[in-house]
């Protein structure tokens, strides 16, 4: 299954919802933290996903959905 | 002699070999170019420079390549102008403009470019790729030209037919992606996981990076072996803007200069600001934002490179101005109207930067300024199309033309 590199960022750092936890309950999607951090005004997460298309697609619509900005991890590909 | 030892991570710096990848396997921190610069110090000196080429190569020593066969099209080396004129309208007697809109393909990305094509050859690969909007896609699609390798240029299906000649002239293959543009950035990462291309901005990007340094070297040997006082620039990604400063430092550190005092200014459009924003809000960390400015060059809402042009601009004691359109191409016209430099948009970022900065009373008018213009003006024409003067239409007899010229003589004095 392909692996995707995103960074997520959090409106409220102290959310309640587990989100991560639900990527894998909700799409069956491996969650894989290798960097973040979270402080009282700030959060953010670099992740690997292994999933198919269709659960990263879905998964990335949940987070949005509730708030979480989800990014390539490298930043923009397409520049000026 | 190559000087270029190792990949490390900016994060938790840990090194890998000099090889095309551009993140840690372990922490996906980006890796940057490490450099034995005991080596370099005692290779390196002011008269080896000056004998090199009168192109960014004069610098090869300072850059990742490892052979001679270099991707030579004399990128770099652009000239260093003082803008009187533009000085004494800012009241700064000492302005200089970095002008890189005489580059081969008239921006500053044939640095970068340059570089990620030479050590691409030099790894091997025979395809250049990239995903852009319009002055990578030329860089790219004419530096494979001249070192005789593909080129797969990635557009979003909605640009411009005008846009994409500066690239489709030098006969690169060019696909135009239907969709988001979250979904152009993430069909372009997993191309270049997938095959074997050297994509300039993904892969190779450690290399890539690197040639932006040149714009830091020559402003120093240009001002005659010193930084400026100030350096002003656009940002994009932010990568520019760190290895600016990075140039600088280096030039000390290899025992070229005693001393860089440079305050860093980091210039955006504020319609695609999320340095700036984070700069004013005096946090390191970067909110990705959706972009909506006339500065299409400067349009990434998920800036790669914006945490290390923060540390930029705190180690430095700079600062961060995002200006409006309306500002970008009043500066453009000024740069134009003062110095006979055409920018692109993002020239007009600089000044219009420049402008407020110096109208707020920030220099002194003895420091030295310099202002990088990266692109040329004739990229961005839509910017300004309406707001230059028209011809005044006159028949073919010299009363026409006189009471046309009363006219404009009487509107001017008027």
């Amino acid at each position: 299954m392909p692996k995707f590199r995103y960074m997520f960022t959090f409106p409220h750092p102290q959310t309640k919802e587990p989100v991560i936890y639900n990527l894998g309950h909700k799409f069956r999607i491996i969650t894989n933290i290798r960097r973040a951090e979270v402080t009282e005004d700030h959060g953010w997460a670099i992740l690997e996903l292994e999933g198919s298309d269709d659960d990263i697609e879905a998964g990335i619509e949940y987070l949005r959905g509730i708030g979480v900005q989800v990014n390539p991890m490298e930043g923009d590909v397409v520049t000026g | 002699m190559p000087f270029a030892s190792a990949l490390r991570c900016r994060e938790c710096g840990r090194q890998f070999p000099l090889d095309p990848i551009h993140f840690c396997e372990f922490c996906f921190g980006p890796l940057e170019v490490a450099y034995d610069y005991e080596g370099m110090a005692k290779a390196i000196t002011r008269e080896s420079i000056q004998r090199g080429p009168n192109s960014l190569w004069r610098y090869k020593e300072f850059l990742p390549v490892m052979g001679e066969d270099v991707v030579d099209m004399n990128q770099g080396f652009t000239p260093l102008t003082k803008a009187r004129r533009l000085g004494e309208l800012l009241g700064l007697d000492n302005l200089y403009i970095k002008n890189d809109c005489v580059n081969p393909t008239y921006s500053f990305k044939d640095r970068v470019v340059a570089v990620a094509a030479t050590r691409a050859r030099e790894l091997g690969f025979d395809t250049l790729a990239c995903a852009s909007t319009g002055n990578l896609a030329g860089a790219t699609a004419a530096a494979a030209a001249r070192a005789g390798m593909r080129a797969n240029i990635f557009i979003p299906a909605d640009l411009e037919q005008g846009k994409i000649l500066g690239a489709a002239i030098y006969g690169p293959n060019i696909y135009a992606i239907e969709g988001s543009y979250d979904q152009v950035n993430r069909l372009c990462s997993e191309l270049a996981d997938k095959y074997r291309w050297a994509f300039v901005n993904v892969n190779v990007r450690p290399y890539y990076a690197e040639g932006s340094k040149t714009m830091g070297y020559e402003v120093v040997e240009q001002l005659g072996w010193r930084t400026p006082d100030w350096a002003i620039a656009p940002l994009a990604s932010g990568s520019m803007f760190t290895k600016i400063y990075k140039g600088f430092k280096e030039m000390r550190q290899v025992g070229l200069i005693d001393d860089v005092q440079t305050r860093m200014i980091a210039a955006q459009a504020l319609g695609c600001s999320p340095i700036v924003t984070a700069f004013d809000e005096g946090t390191l960390n970067v909110r990705p934002v959706k972009a909506d400015t006339i500065a299409k060059s400067l349009a990434i809402g998920n800036p790669a490179d914006g945490y290390y042009a923060l540390k930029v601009i705190e180690e430095s004691r700079g600062t961060g101005i995002a200006v409006n359109d309306q500002e970008i191409i009043q500066g453009m016209k000024m740069l134009a109207e003062t110095e006979g430099i055409f920018a692109e948009t993002a020239g007009g970022v600089t000044i219009a930067s420049l402008a407020r900065l110096a109208h707020s009373g920030a220099f002194a008018k003895g420091d030295v300024v310099v202002a990088y213009i990266t692109g040329n003006g004739l990229k961005t024409q839509e910017a300004v199309f309406d707001e230059v003067s028209r011809p005044t239409i006159i028949q073919p007899t010299l009363e026409s033309f006189e009471t046309a010229y009363a006219q404009r003589l009487a509107a001017v004095a008027g």
